[in-house]
Formats: C-alpha cells, sequence, structure tokens
C-alpha cells in the first residue's frame, strides 16, 4: 500500500484518539454541571457547545480561525509569546475535531446522568458521602451507558472530520491531511483507484470499530 | 401538585415514632427535611442540642454532615454495587480495619451471610431489606429515618421485618421515625403516633391514646406532647415549604 495511505489512516486515527480524550475528560465534567447545577446562562451554555452540531463544518472551522488563527483572539498572543502557530498543524486537526465532536459527548452523557434515580443521589449524601464521591462512584458508573456511547460517536465523529479540519489544518501532503481530506484531494485530482482503496479501507475501518463498540458496550454493561 | 405547603411542629425522644398518614400528607417530605435532602422555607429542626437547621440563624447543614441514617422507600440500594460494597458504602469516616469490623458485626447483625458478593438484583426482597438497614446503620448515625420501607414487601415478610426492626432498635438504641401511611403498622410499632393530614398534624400521642380518642382531643395530645420526653430529643418547628411535584 502506499505509504501516504498508510500516513493519512495514521494521523486520521492519532487526531480521532487525542482529541477524544480530550472530548471524554470536557464532555463528562460539562455533562455534570449541566445535569446537575442550576446557574444563570446554562441553557446558553448548552445551546453555544451544541451549536457546532448543527453549523456547517466550515462555519465552525472560520470561528476557530478567527480564534485561533495568527492574528485570532488567542492565537495572536500565543504566536507572539511562543513564535509558533497552531494552524496548519495536526494540532490544528485535534482542536477541529474536538469542538465539533464534543457536543455528541455532552449530550448524551448529560441524558444519562440526568436520568440517575435522585434517590441513588440523595442515598449517598445521606450516607455521608461528598458532591466528588458521589459523582465518581454514583452518578458516573449508572450513568456508564451514556458516557460510552457518547465517546464512541465522538471518536467516529471525530475521525470523519472534513470541514473544520480543512479550515483550520488545511491540506498539507504529509502534515495533515488526514483520510477524509485525502480522499477527497486524491479523488478531485482524478486518481480513482487510490481514492477506492482508501474508501474502502475508511468505510471497513469505521465499520469494525462500530462493531466492536457496540460488542464491547454489551459487555460491560 | 404544586404549591403544597407542610407546617407541622412536632418533638420525640429515644423512641419510635411514626408518622402516619395518607399519600401526600407531607410525610416524606418531613423525612427529607430533617436528612437536610430539602431545606424548609421557615423554622428549626434540632437534635439535642445540634442545630441542623434554623431560619433566623441562616443555619442549614448539609446532608452529608448530619449523621442520620435514612432508608428511602424503593431503598436505593446501588444496583452496580455487591452487598457488600453498597453496606461499606455506609461507612464514611472509618478506616480499613475499622470498616472490615463493622462489615462483618453487620452481616451478622442482618443475616446476610454469604450474601456479600451478590448485587442487589440476585437477592430478595426482605434481604434487600435488611442490606439497606445494614448500610444506613453501619456509621451509627444518631438516629433512623424509614420512607414506608416495608411497603413493597409481601405480608408475612413485613410482618417478619416489624418484629426485625424492633429488635434493631433495641440493640443499636437510636431513636427511629417510620413514615407508613398503613394503620396497623402504625399501630404495632409506634411508640408515639403522629397522624398527618394535608400537610398538618392533626393528633400525636400514643397509639393506643390515638385509637381511643381519634382526633377529637387533638389539642390537648399537642398541648401534651411537649413535655413528654427529655432527652434525646428532636425539635421541629413550624416549618413550611411549597414543594413542586
Amino acid at each position: 500500500m502506499e505509504n501516504s495511505i498508510l500516513f493519512s489512516l495514521r494521523l486520521s486515527l492519532q487526531v480521532a484518539a487525542v482529541s477524544t480524550v480530550f472530548i471524554v475528560l470536557v464532555g463528562i465534567i460539562t455533562a455534570y454541571v449541566l445535569a446537575r447545577k442550576d446557574f444563570r446562562g446554562k441553557e446558553v451554555v448548552d445551546m453555544l457547545l451544541t451549536l457546532p452540531m448543527v453549523l456547517p463544518p466550515t462555519v465552525t472551522g472560520f470561528y476557530l480561525i478567527m480564534l485561533l488563527g495568527r492574528n485570532g483572539l488567542l492565537g495572536r498572543p500565543f504566536y507572539e509569546l511562543t513564535g509558533l502557530s497552531i494552524m496548519f498543524t495536526w494540532y490544528a486537526a485535534v482542536i477541529a475535531s474536538f469542538v465539533v465532536a464534543l457536543p455528541l459527548m455532552i449530550k448524551t452523557s448529560r441524558a444519562a446522568m440526568e436520568s440517575v434515580d435522585k434517590n441513588f443521589i440523595n442515598a449517598s449524601y445521606t450516607l455521608g458521602r461528598s458532591e466528588l464521591e458521589t459523582a465518581l462512584k454514583v452518578i458516573l458508573p449508572l450513568s456508564k451507558k451514556g458516557i460510552i456511547a457518547g465517546a464512541v460517536l465522538s471518536f467516529a465523529r471525530a475521525m470523519g472530520e472534513f470541514g473544520a479540519t480543512l479550515m483550520l489544518a488545511g491540506n498539507l501532503p504529509g502534515k495533515t491531511d488526514t483520510m477524509p481530506i485525502a480522499i477527497y484531494s486524491t479523488a478531485s485530482s482524478g486518481e480513482w483507484s487510490k481514492a477506492n482503496v482508501m474508501v474502502i479501507l475508511f468505510t471497513m475501518l469505521s465499520g469494525l470499530f462500530l462493531y466492536l463498540s457496540n460488542k464491547l458496550g454489551k459487555r460491560l454493561i | 401538585m404544586d404549591g403544597f405547603s407542610l407546617d407541622v411542629e412536632w418533638e420525640m425522644g429515644n423512641e419510635l415514632a411514626v408518622l402516619v398518614g395518607y399519600s401526600g400528607a407531607g410525610k416524606s417530605l418531613t423525612l427529607q427535611a430533617i436528612a437536610g435532602l430539602m431545606g424548609p422555607d421557615e423554622g428549626n429542626i434540632r437534635l439535642n442540642d445540634c442545630v441542623y437547621f434554623d431560619s433566623t440563624l441562616k443555619i442549614n447543614v448539609p446532608p452529608q454532615k448530619r449523621s442520620f441514617g435514612y432508608v428511602f422507600q424503593d431503598l436505593a440500594l446501588f444496583p452496580h454495587m455487591t452487598v457488600n460494597e453498597n453496606i461499606l458504602y455506609g461507612a464514611k469516616g472509618l478506616d480499613k480495619r475499622e470498616s472490615g469490623d463493622a462489615l462483618r458485626e453487620m452481616i451478622s447483625v442482618f443475616h446476610l451471610e454469604r450474601l456479600g458478593n451478590n448485587l442487589p438484583s440476585e437477592i430478595s426482597g426482605g434481604q434487600k431489606q435488611r442490606v439497606a438497614l445494614a448500610r444506613a446503620l453501619i456509621r451509627r448515625p444518631q438516629m433512623l429515618l424509614l420512607d414506608e420501607p416495608f411497603s413493597a414487601l409481601d405480608n408475612p415478610v413485613r410482618r417478619e421485618m416489624r418484629k426485625f426492626l424492633l429488635k434493631i432498635r433495641s440493640e443499636f438504641n437510636m431513636p427511629v421515625i417510620l413514615v407508613t401511611h398503613d394503620i396497623s403498622e402504625a399501630y404495632t410499632m409506634a411508640d408515639t403516633m403522629i397522624v398527618y393530614a394535608g400537610g398538618r398534624i392533626v393528633q400525636t400521642g400514643p397509639p393506643s391514646e390515638v385509637f381511643n380518642n381519634p382526633a377529637s382531643q387533638e389539642i390537648e395530645l399537642l398541648l401534651k406532647s411537649g413535655g413528654l420526653f427529655n432527652y434525646p430529643r428532636i425539635i421541629l418547628t413550624a416549618f413550611s415549604k411549597k414543594a413542586a411535584r
């Protein structure tokens, strides 16, 4: 198989895996706060975090450029401080996947946490357990199903991320061309046989991944 | 139902008090207020010299810091933990050796031998009941609160559990508040009966008194209860809560 295909495959898996780690960490905490806490503007926060799910990925990508580009809100001070730019690196691909896939994690985990019977939580409190202990030992284990489902969906979405990644990380062969981006440029330059191989590989991989996660989910639950 | 208001005032000693009344009379809400799971709008909740809630002093001790064993109507045994893990979850503040000793004691007192590694879904209703009691009592709380704990049991098991609870109470020697809508349960168990209706207390007293002179001597009974008990005692005064259901 061509080296460029292997590179893209490895990059896609790497980007999806790294962004999923952050998605799980941030997603669980955010979902917990949204499920269990009452504060002003809660639904606005939820709306903002969910937007990337419904916006065209190019719009999300555009916002990310405004934020992280060399002249962006965060990008400029970061560049002045370190002389580095996040744009057009594989980190940018991770950030794009993170932002686009995070809502899937938050939505499913929040729903799972909200459906935990309140009596379990109250029982934990009356047994003298703190909020943190209750969250870790009661709420999270009882929301396991939703959390796993959210992580799987997020990983799959991160693997397939295209639009925002293209805007933020660009299409640099051997550097930021994840599978979806490599497939796009291969097909548009008319290399159909190569595109064929990539598409079949990607489909098989995604199918295998979903199959395994279903199986794993059944065993864990 | 919204706009429900509860307005009650009573006190008890080291005894078994039964809150009895129709569903929706505010009995469970009272237990939740005592345990700190919901805050009354006003009033105060005290156990001996310890103030748990006082609206004028702005004191509201969180449930974790109140030492009340609480058994919920649906028991709320953690489905993902074994019997042992459920009981040990209540052993907050004990070190490993202490909690091991306490667990062994609870297992023997509550006849749970050989069930330690089972999940709640794998044991019978009566066994679940005993696990819930063991979990609530392992850290020797100052008081035991029971919210219709026997309502899901078959009659023979329920009768057995009532007897068992009386035995446990004498063994652990602590005040118990039992909520029930079962009059015969109230009659057979109670040292003091507190009769609820529509968020208010309509009568308080020993079961025989309540049964012989129902409701008509309401005021006299309420006055009497004020000076009956000395130590330890829990005092609740005039609180009301609008609870949305």
